[in-house]
This record gives C-alpha cells, structure tokens and sequence, in this order.
C-alpha cells in the first residue's frame, strides 16, 4: 500500500469560450500527491482554479489533460460501477450549507442516502441507526434526525452536509470552502470538529479556503495556487512562516492578525493590479505581471517547482531560486539566464 | 490628563440611546437596543459582531433606510449638528450624500448593472450639487483616478461587468466619496473581496481618510482587519454594546468573556502546541446567540457564558462601566486617554 493516496499528473482542465474565442484554463498543468492521513490545505484567491482542481480530483468535472490516480486506479479509465464505489470513498463538503441541502428533505433522509445508493445497510431500522452515529459523530442530536434544514443554524447545517459526506465511510474528503459562510465562532468549531474526525477516522482530508489562517490551522501541508497552477507546496509551518514564492509573500502579509501594534508597524506587500483573466495567461511565470521581484527570464521561461528554503519537501515555482522550467518558444534556460540586461 | 468618556472632542456623528425594534412574523425582534458612541474627525471606529448582533442595521436605521412600516427607530443620531432621526425625508435624502456615504458588501447588487460607471457617478454628484454635466463627468473621472481605477476617462464609459470585484468596490467608494462626505460608512465592505484586495482598499481608504478628515464606521466581524485600522473598537452582541475601547485595548486586553471568545476562536499561529506536538483546537464560543424577539432578561451572554458566575446575570443587565486605565488616543483624541469600558457582572479571579 503506497503512501500516496491521490495523484495528479499534469492535470488540466480548460473549458472552450463561447464563440470559440480561446479557452479558459481554470486547471492548468498540476502535478500533486495528497499522502494517506494527512489534512492538505489548497490556498488561493476567487478564480485561481481550486475548485475546479477539487472537482477535477473527484472527476465532478473532467479534466482536458492529464490524469488523477485514486488509490493507485486511474480514475480517468474507470467505468461506471468502479466510479461509484470510487464515490462512496471519496465525500466532499461543500460552502454554503443552505444550498447544499435539500429543503424539502429530512436530515435522516438527506444523510441515509448514501447508505442507500451504496448498500451500507440493509432495512430501515439499521440505516435509521447508522443515521443516528453519524449525528452524533458531527456533534448533532440524533433526536434531531426528523427535522429539516430551515430548522437549523448555519454551522448545524454544515454539520449535517458533514454528517452526510462521512455516511460512505469514505477515505478522502474534499472540504470546498465549508467554512467560509459561517460566523467565526462557528467557524471554530466545524475547525475543531473537522480535526477531531480526522484525526478519530485517519481521514484524509483536502481542505480548500481562501483563508490563510484557517489553513494555517488545520493544515499539515499547504499548496498555494495562481491562475491554475501550484506554484508553492510544503510543510505547513515552512510554507506559513517562511514562503520563497513572491505570490505567497504577498498573501501572507495581506491577511491581517488581531494584534494592533503588530498590524501598524508590519510591512504589507500590496500586490498592484487584479489576477489576470485565466483565458489570457502571461508566458513564462503566469505570476510576473503582479510580482514585485520580476526580472528578465520570467517572460520567457515558465518556472517549475524546485526545492526552496530549509525545510524537506519545500518546492516553489520562481526563478529567485534559479532559473529552472520550460523555456517559451524553443529557447533554452540557459540562453534566457545568459541573455544580456537592457 | 484624565480619562473621558468615549464622545469625541468635536465629532462628526454622535448616537444616544439608538433602539431599533422591527415587527416580525415572530413577534417583536428587539434589534438595536440603546446603543451609544461618537465618531470624530479623521477616526475610524470599528463595530464588530456576529451576524445578527444588530451592526448593520444600527447605521440603516440611522440614514433612514429601514422600511418605516416594520421598524420602529428611537434615540438620537446627530450628524454634523443635525439629528438624522427627526429630518423629514427630504432633508434626510440632502443630507446623505454631503453627510453619509455609505459601501455596503457586495459591489455588484450596490452598483446599477445596467447604467455606466460615469452616469452612475455623475447622477450622485448632480443630486448634490447643481453643476453642468460635463463638470460632473470631469470630477467623476477624477474621483475614479482618486480610487486607484485605470484609464479613469474610459472607465467611465464601462459597466459594472465589465470589472473585477476589487474595481467595482472602488467605483462604488468613489460614489460615497463623491460629495466629500464627513463620514463614510463601510458596511463589510472588504468581506467578498481577496485578501490582496482587501489590502488594496483598506489603504486607499486610510490614504482618503488622512487627506479629507473623513470620520470612518467599519462594520465588519474581522478583527484582523479591526486591528489595522480601528482607533476604537465596539463590540455588540444581541443589539447591545458589550465593550468598548481603543484597539489596542479590546484586542489585547478583552474584558468582556464574549470579546475573549470571539479572539480566542481565531487560529492563532502564536498559540503553543500541545504536548503531542500538534496545534491545540480552537476555543470555541458554545451555543448561538439569542434570538433578537426573545432576548434573555439580565446579561445578553448570559446563556452562553463559560464564566458567569454572578447572581445578577440572569436577572439585571450590565451597565457599561471602566474596566481598565485606557489608552492614550490617535486621530482626533492625541493627548488624551480614551476609555475601556465592558458591560459583564464578570470580574477578574472570581471565574466560575
């Protein structure tokens, strides 16, 4: 049994423009292993692709390139009944917890689902049972079994979209922003809860945000992603406290702490202009319209991830640490370096 | 120097004893009750809360934006002199954009998706002050310039979704900013946007505030950005002020257990390990908060406190009352000591 429990290799997912002007390339070449039992946290701003990333890891949506190994099957080549059985071993929670319910259903029907569709349990009585444990697992009564979703707060709610991702005894779970709709306190305790089930059921857990902190929190490894592309993975702690990429630098200092005088005197690195549009990507480094350290070969050389800072497994995307990728139009790395400063 | 109470030395917006009540299918929601505090020239005062803590509608109920029919608001709101609670609709509707901007979350439901950037602009700077057209459109794209917008003079001719999130905020701070008002109310205005652009906006605000003396209410639940930005901090809960201070007092030395929850629910990355090595979980704040329409009698927090103790909790409610020295004050307040104040029966050493 590998270590690695999903993988992706050069994955892509592009989606055609309507009237045939371009695509959008919302996954954009990613390469990336998700190791058995660990919390992975993808980190990036609205439009980078780490939705579609997470969907293209569950094949929700499929990918134009590349392919996704789950558990050593390539998903890409499975039949029907291989990819539901792959389904029932990978959940995903979603963002808001009111539009990922159905209204008209009971949280026992909503959660009991799954158990149906992949024939867990046999007869009511055992399913009503199983309904009850899994409630009680996300901390939720399971007198509460017979009520609807209007009935109950955000974070219940989100407890029970929880609830209903474990029901198939899955080993991965895709977490899609599942916090970012609720109140902080509340958001502390899905956090909490979060942790608890992986550590208690040996999860593995790939936790999508937009917030740094939460996924500084919860995470053991971080990847940050840009326009498509991973352009910085690595241990938690190298990623949040050291980042060797510009981008994550950038990110990093932008997310304000609840400490006045650290805020007031601390150096923010304000990033100019907006993320450029996924249809038009800049060559080379997609980051260097933006990046305050651009210099000559980022035009023209798009840069691969290569080992950065102290810590193991630490790699980044970025010439500042040598100039190392596939070079634009037919030059080589070493022609770009070797190219004269104007 | 001694310590005065929270009203500023001349201060653009003074609120007293704000109650806002709305009638709902469920009874009466007591929303806003008795809230007071000042903003002064030149200073950002942060209200922080939860939703449904009564932050928002506190300011809607103060320009006027409530439908009259379901709320009922009392108290006194003075802008620049002139109490926005008894003006007729006309004055208030003059008033507002002179006195008030206002920029609410969400830029694409602030903004008219189907008028120009510029027409949108001009129509709120034509309401106000009575100049040609052509003026109008000159200080629009001047204003766009001002924001930080691109091409200001093209821009004017664009719409809505033609822009990015982070543009469209700005043109919706550049209509609030049209008529230089005293005080601009930011309700949540960073919250949909990436922290990158969050950073954006937050400085060209402070650089607006700095040149224009404008006074700044920042409605948010972030206390990251609180901390950037605020010279006070008001904390509601349940329609009320729980505490009150300057930043560095609320954030560093919370007195009131709902403040404490609230900051010790957020990811510390300063926070020890435990001795198994990992991050220690969150501290959580248990429960919700009480439904506006059945508010407990006594603490608000009281049902969710982790340290009452007090007989008085269940049934008095705690006047706000100094908890600590203070802190000397910045914008508008330099050479004095602003107050901390807390509203709990809780003190220090007599927990649980």
């Amino acid at each position: 049994m590998s270590d690695i429990l999903v993988s992706a290799r050069g994955l892509e997912v592009h989606f055609p423009l309507r009237g045939g002007k371009g695509v959008l390339r919302a996954v954009d070449g990613v390469d990336l292993d998700i190791y058995r039992g660990e919390t992975l946290g993808l980190v990036g701003e609205s439009g980078c692709g780490k939705s579609t990333l997470g969907n293209a890891l569950l094949r929700l949506v499929p990918p134009t390139a590349g392919t996704v190994t789950f558990d050593g099957t390539d998903l890409t080549a499975l039949g029907r009944r291989a990819m539901r059985e792959m389904r029932r071993r990978a959940g995903m929670v979603f963002q808001d917890p009111f539009a990922s319910l159905d209204p008209r259903r009971t949280v026992a029907q909503t959660v009991s689902e799954p158990l149906e569709v992949h024939g867990l349990r046999s007869g009511r009585r055992e399913r009503a049972a199983r309904v009850g444990e899994l409630l009680e697992l996300v901390g939720l009564d399971p007198a509460v079994a017979g009520r609807y979703p209007h009935e109950f707060s955000g974070g219940q709610r989100q407890r029970v979209g929880i609830a209903r991702a474990l029901a198939g005894e899955p080993d991965f779970l895709v977490c899609d922003e599942a916090i970012a709709s609720l109140d902080v306190s509340v958001q502390a305790q899905v956090l909490n809860l979060l942790r608890r089930l992986q550590r208690q059921l040996g999860l593995t857990l790939l936790f999508i945000s937009h917030d740094l902190s939460a996924i500084r929190h919860i995470s053991d490894r971080i990847a940050v992603m840009y326009l498509g592309r991973i352009v910085e993975i690595g241990p938690a702690s190298a990623v949040g406290s050291t980042p060797q990429m510009p981008y994550t630098q950038a990110l990093l200092s932008a997310v304000p702490v609840p400490h006045p005088e650290l805020e007031r005197t601390r150096q923010r690195i304000v990033l100019r202009g907006d993320v450029p549009s996924p249809a038009a990507v800049p060559s080379g480094c997609r980051f260097r319209t933006r990046c305050p350290a651009a210099f000559e070969p980022c035009p023209d050389v798009d840069p691969a991830l290569q080992p950065v800072g102290t810590a193991p497994d630490h790699v980044a995307a970025c010439h500042l640490h040598g100039v190392i990728g596939t070079p634009v139009d037919g030059r080589t790395a070493e022609d770009v370096s070797a190219a004269p400063v104007d | 120097m001694s310590a005065v109470p929270l009203p500023a030395a001349d201060p653009v917006l003074e609120v007293e004893d704000l109650r806002v009540e709305l009638r709902t299918p469920r009874g009466t929601a007591h929303v806003v009750n008795g809230l007071s505090y000042a903003v002064g020239q030149g200073e950002t005062v942060a209200v922080v809360g939860e939703s449904g803590s009564g932050k928002s509608v506190s300011v809607l109920a103060m320009l006027g934006l409530l439908p009259p029919r379901v709320a009922t608001v009392t108290g006194r709101a003075v802008l620049q002199g002139e109490d926005l609670l008894t003006m007729s609709p006309e004055r208030l509707r003059q008033v507002r954009g002179p006195g008030a901007g206002l920029v609410f979350q969400d830029p694409m439901t602030s903004l008219n998706p189907v008028l120009s950037i510029g027409k949108q602009l001009v129509e709120g700077i034509r309401a106000h002050d009575d100049v040609p057209k052509a003026v109008a459109r000159r200080r629009a794209a001047e204003l766009l310039g001002e924001v930080g917008l691109p091409e200001p003079d093209r821009a004017l001719d664009r719409f809505p979704h033609e822009l990015s999130g982070g543009m469209r905020q700005r043109v919706v701070i550049a209509i609030a900013l049209a008529n230089s008002p005293a005080l601009l109310i930011a309700d949540e205005a960073t919250t949909a946007l990436d922290v990158t652009v969050q950073a954006q906006i937050i400085d060209l605000v402070e650089r607006l505030q700095a040149d224009h003396g404008t006074g700044v209410i920042w409605i948010t639940h972030d206390l990251g950005v609180v901390a950037g930005i605020a010279d006070r901090v008001l904390v509601m809960y349940g329609g009320r002020c729980v505490e009150d201070g300057t930043a560095d007092d609320v954030l560093e030395r919370p007195a009131h257990p709902y403040t404490r929850g609230l900051l010790g629910s957020l990811p510390d990355l300063a926070a020890p390990l435990d001795p198994d090595g990992r991050v220690p979980d969150l501290a959580t704040v248990p429960g919700l908060p009480p439904p506006p329409t059945d508010l407990p009698p006594g603490c608000v927090f009281w049902p969710r406190c982790p340290v009452r103790s007090d007989p008085r909790c269940e049934t008095e409610q705690p006047p706000l009352v100094t908890v600590g020295p203070g802190t000397p004050g910045r914008h508008g307040h330099v050479g004095r000591v602003l107050e901390h104040r807390a509203a709990t029966w809780y003190q220090e050493g007599t927990a649980r």
